[in-house]
């Protein structure tokens, strides 16, 4: 029975970056899985957003449906016709050392129907003075029927610092 | 190092269905992990059985955001576990996936799910904690629809995981 769950690339940051894109991402795969982790350069203490692209497109046909545990009171929230997705990274603020943990979970990412997918954010902080954290779990569309081919994740106006890492695996379903 | 993560069976479908059934699972897997992607012919519920049991034996508790607030629910006692406890499905495309943990210990099932369903001005987002009261190894599962099909091309997949 061959491989299912396969390493397609992936990499920790050495440097800051302020975007970093998989790109060329084969069709040969069933469904893909990100697992990433990431702290920006900003000055925010505790879960702060990152921008979310297939493509490389900032066309607004991407809508999300949200839940979120930040701080003490659980929310829902959506958004519809947006030119991104959002994730969680830890804000720069934050205690030092310390980065997101997310998954994205795209499943038919090569057929021809709109694209769905899930994902799941955690971003915890704890300093002697303060603690900010956050726990969130979307449900994603992109009403677009082409491919995917390329995930971007933009620090939207700061960087992605050293220690983020990135990593995208396949899964086939045979 | 071996193999941990396997396509036990896949099952695309070619024409609406009223139910995805995964029958004779071996028992060689440490886990289970079951994923969906699809949409339906129409508007209705989504329940998932174990071992073809229809006794009340299922019990969930529910997570969930739709949108505006972010409720918690559950039942007890049921005689399935159900997707659609606080939401119902339509020609919307979601996804769903189900974790089962020693599926064929000799310990009561417990069971994680996830749904993601947005519909870009409407949504849902779900996490699901499952217990099925039943020490027998699971060998079988349903998707089942209930009321109006499972689309053409829906997609599930039944996964195994090894710990070793």
């Amino acid at each position: 029975m061959p491989s299912t769950y396969t390493l397609i690339t992936g990499e920790t940051l050495a440097s800051a970056v302020a975007s970093y894109t998989f790109s060329a991402i084969p069709s040969t795969f069933t469904d893909l899985v990100v697992r990433y982790s990431m702290r920006k350069s900003d000055t925010n203490n505790g879960p702060i957003n990152v921008l979310v692209r297939f493509n490389g497109s900032a066309a607004a046909n991407y809508s999300q449906t949200t839940m979120l545990g930040i701080y003490t009171t659980p929310i829902s929230s959506r958004e519809s016709n947006e030119t991104r997705f959002l994730t969680y990274a830890v804000g720069g603020g934050s205690t030092l050392n310390t980065f997101s943990n997310n998954e994205i979970y795209i499943p038919n990412y090569a057929g021809s129907a709109n694209k769905v997918a899930s994902n799941f954010d955690s971003a915890e902080n704890k300093s002697s003075t303060d603690f900010q954290w956050g726990v969130g779990a979307r449900a994603y569309l992109r009403s677009v029927t082409a491919a995917i081919t390329s995930i971007t994740f933009d620090g939207n106006g700061d960087n992605l610092v050293s220690g983020s890492s990135f990593y995208l695996y396949g899964i086939k379903k045979s | 190092m071996p193999t941990t993560y396997d396509a036990i069976a896949t099952q695309t479908l070619a024409s609406s269905a009223s139910s995805i059934i995964f029958s004779s699972i071996p028992s060689t897997y440490t886990d289970l992990r079951l994923t969906f992607s699809g949409a339906r012919t129409g508007t209705g519920a989504y329940w998932v059985r174990f071992n073809n049991d229809s006794s009340v034996l299922y019990s969930q508790t529910v997570l969930y955001g739709d949108g505006a607030s972010v409720s918690a629910g559950g039942q007890n006692n049921a005689d399935l576990l159900e997707f659609s406890f606080f939401t119902t499905f339509n020609t919307i495309p979601i996804f769903t996936s189900i974790d089962l943990f020693s599926y064929s210990g000799s310990t009561n099932k417990t069971v994680l799910m996830d749904l993601a369903k947005d519909n870009n001005g409407s949504g849902y987002v779900g996490k699901y904690a499952c217990l099925y009261r039943s020490t027998s190894a699971i060998n079988r599962i349903d998707l089942i629809a209930p009321t109006n099909n499972f689309a053409i091309g829906c997609t599930a997949t039944l996964y195994g995981i090894k710990n070793a």
